[in-house]
């Protein structure tokens, strides 16, 4: 097929709320043209749990609190020519970034946990144990910023960025014309 | 065949959040153990204390990106109690509830189309890269941009009452600040029809795939459980937004009915056990043995004694009917409950929108200060409970949330496990295919695992981080 190969982007969620997946699809009906310029590769939108190949964008949305997070992150360094933070919780941790700092606590991922699974009111925990088992990924003592891990090429601001703005930057880097965001369109909610 | 051996999941796909499943199946290759982890952690009960009362439904949201509003309403409900406010004006609970049937909306349209649709219209076994919404567009190009324009008119509700798609600002302590302009009603007024329309043609789709198939339905991941839901005072219709609690047992009976929403823990208990990762709610009378439950559309279609809009009520009827009048348990008839619930927030979002109330000005009620709030709403994918405590400074000193998914973990649990051994049990080979029924069965409760991770998690043991220029940011070690 001589047709011009389709840019192929790649998407992770990482410890984020989905939010900025579902700011993706508020793209709405552009994502109908946008299909005609990229193809999913590796996405929780698809069943690719890996990368078939090599992509030209991976976006991020979520920063780490796990081990598996960072090992997604750095897969997608290795997998993306360029890498993309999607929002908040990817560009500085976010809402789950919160628990890097409770007020007079100096174990703040202990307390956490612990208001989980031991002191909450309504549970039932006889062996008073966090549960705890080799299939869950170890968690990180503080949430990370993906630019703490890996070196991060574009930021898009907002929790979530809007469809729009997802939208035009991306149409934008295809187009290799990407020349940052207007005032109006740098936004932190 | 001779070792035992472990598959994994991971992550599973084509839901909200993030969750893996593992198999164990032992040298005869019968499955053993089959689970669904959900592999996040953020330990939201603790890190919002200290935190302002009016903060919080702004906060509690960014737990969840799919159902936001749900979140975003349950808080402010629970607020409401805390500013002493037991009713809000006409303009501000009506604003909210356009809202929230926006949201409801929006979240099962993405949910049947986005996600689960390439399991129905091409297979549960259909080639990996032939399921997703992006194929679906290509294969099926009217079916996905009717996907995409109803999702659209549910978010763009959202935006005008909560000012923006994704994690708003709409509903504050004792109301709500905005109303509708006029313009903004008329728009949406113009596509209504539109909605209706595809929103049946939605339901036979839903239908026709429930019926149709009834043999496979009435055996995939298919057993008997209580339910509960939020029903309306006095007559037990269905109700999203507000009501009293009401559980009824596998054989119809009720279990507890108009039950007050701040006595919840009364009559639930959630349980933790070492062998897994999320709570465990049950009834408290039953026992965490017999007392599980399940939430969501299903649920709903099984506690309601009425749905209040025609259309949707009719298609309950024929729903109940097609099981020859007997509880449904089938799971993926949760797909056609979800399209009722479409069916009924059109009306629903229909009426409100003739309402000349929505453009009142009087948007906020004032009461006397209490120290507690329970605000419990039915999010999308089934009952959401929000508790919290205030102190004099108006910080919050307790936090109590049960998501949707978390009450369903154990039916979740269950159908992994009944998948797991009916697919892959004794299979000289198991394909992708035979894993990707697995996830069906997950995907069948809409789970919200980003919700469902503000409880979940467990101990690390030791984690190195290092950052983009080799060095050591972070060490931690397991406590003894
Ligand atoms: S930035 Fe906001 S919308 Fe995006 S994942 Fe984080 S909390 Fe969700």
């Amino acid at each position: 097929m001589s047709e011009i190969r389709k840019a192929r982007v790649a998407t992770a969620s990482l410890a984020g709320c989905f939010g900025c997946h579902m700011a993706i699809l508020d793209m709405d009906e552009r994502l109908i043209d946008l299909m005609s310029k990229v193809e999913i590769d590796r996405s929780p939108l698809t069943d690719f749990k890996t990368f078939t190949r090599r992509c030209d964008i991976g976006i991020i949305e979520g920063g780490c609190c796990n081990e598996e997070n960072v090992h997604v992150l750095r897969e997608f360094r290795r997998n993306c020519d360029v890498l993309i933070a999607l929002g908040q919780c990817a560009i500085m941790g976010g809402l789950p970034a919160m628990r890097n700092a409770i007020m007079h606590s100096d174990a703040p991922l202990r307390e956490c946990l612990e208001e989980a699974f031991i002191t909450g009111r309504y549970i039932e925990n006889k062996t008073h144990n966090i549960p705890n088992d080799p299939a869950l990924p170890l968690l990180l003592d503080e949430v990370y910023p993906c630019s703490a891990v890996v070196e991060i090429d574009y930021n898009i601001p907002g929790c979530a960025p809007s469809g729009e703005v997802i939208h035009d930057t991306l149409i934008a880097l295809l187009a290799g014309r990407f020349q940052g965001f207007e005032r109006e369109r740098i936004r932190f909610d | 065949m001779s070792e035992p051996r472990l598959i994994e999941i991971s992550p599973v796909t084509r839901v909200e959040g993030h969750g893996k499943v593992t198999i164990h199946l032992d040298a005869e290759g019968q499955v053993d153990e089959a689970r669904l982890h959900i592999v996040e952690f953020r330990g939201f009960e603790r890190f919002i204390q200290g935190r302002l009362l009016w903060e919080v439904p702004v906060i509690v949201q960014r737990l969840c990106g799919i159902c936001p509003v749900s979140h975003h309403l349950a808080a402010a409900k629970a607020m409401d109690a805390i500013v002493g406010v037991d009713e809000l004006p006409p303009t501000a609970e009506k604003m909210r509830r356009l809202m929230h049937y926006g949201q409801v909306m929006q979240s099962h349209v993405l949910h049947f189309f986005h996600l689960a649709s390439p399991d129905l219209l091409f297979g549960f076994g259909a080639p990996a890269e032939r399921r997703n919404i992006f194929e679906v567009l290509r294969e099926k190009p009217e079916l996905g941009r009717r996907a995409i324009l109803m999702r659209k008119f549910g978010q763009d509700i959202i935006e005008a009452t909560a000012g923006k798609k994704i994690h708003g600002t709409g509903a504050v302590p004792g109301g709500i600040n905005r109303n509708l302009p006029i313009e903004t009603r008329d728009a949406f007024l113009a596509v209504i029809d539109d909605m209706a329309a595809w929103a049946n043609d939605a339901l036979a789709l839903a239908r026709d795939y429930t019926v149709e198939n009834r043999d496979a339905v009435q055996r995939f991941a298919a057993f008997p459980s209580h339910y509960l839901s939020l029903v309306r005072p006095g007559d037990g219709a269905l109700d999203l937004y507000d009501g009293n609690l009401r559980a009824r047992g596998s054989d119809g009976s009720d279990i507890f009915d108009q039950l007050d929403c701040t006595r919840y823990h009364e009559v639930l208990l959630e349980d933790v056990r070492a062998w897994s990762y999320m709570k465990f709610p049950y009834i408290r009378s039953l026992g965490p043995e017999a007392g599980w439950y399940r939430v969501g559309p299903l649920a709903r279609m099984m506690t309601a004694s009425v749905i209040d809009t025609p259309r949707a009520e009719a298609a309950r009827q024929e729903l109940l009917a097609s099981n020859d009048g007997q509880t449904q348990h089938a799971i993926l008839a949760n797909h056609w409950a979800r399209m009722i619930e479409v069916v009924h927030c059109i009306e629903k979002i229909r009426d409100l929108l003739h309402d000349p109330n929505l453009q009142g000005t009087d948007l906020v009620a004032k009461g006397e200060r209490r120290q507690s709030g329970i605000g419990v709403i039915e999010a999308p994918r089934g009952n959401l409970i929000h508790h919290y405590e205030v102190d004099e400074n108006d910080q919050v000193t307790y936090c109590n949330l049960i998501v949707s998914t978390t009450h369903n973990n154990e039916g979740m649990n269950r159908a992994v496990k009944d998948v797991a051994v009916r697919a892959l049990s004794g299979q000289p080979e198991i394909t992708e295919g035979m894993l990707n029924e697995v996830e069906v069965a997950i995907r069948a409760y809409d789970p919200c695992l980003s919700c469902a991770t503000h409880a979940l998690g467990q101990m690390p043991l030791q984690v190195e981080l290092i950052g983009p220029d080799g060095a050591v940011l972070d060490c931690r070690t397991k406590d003894p």
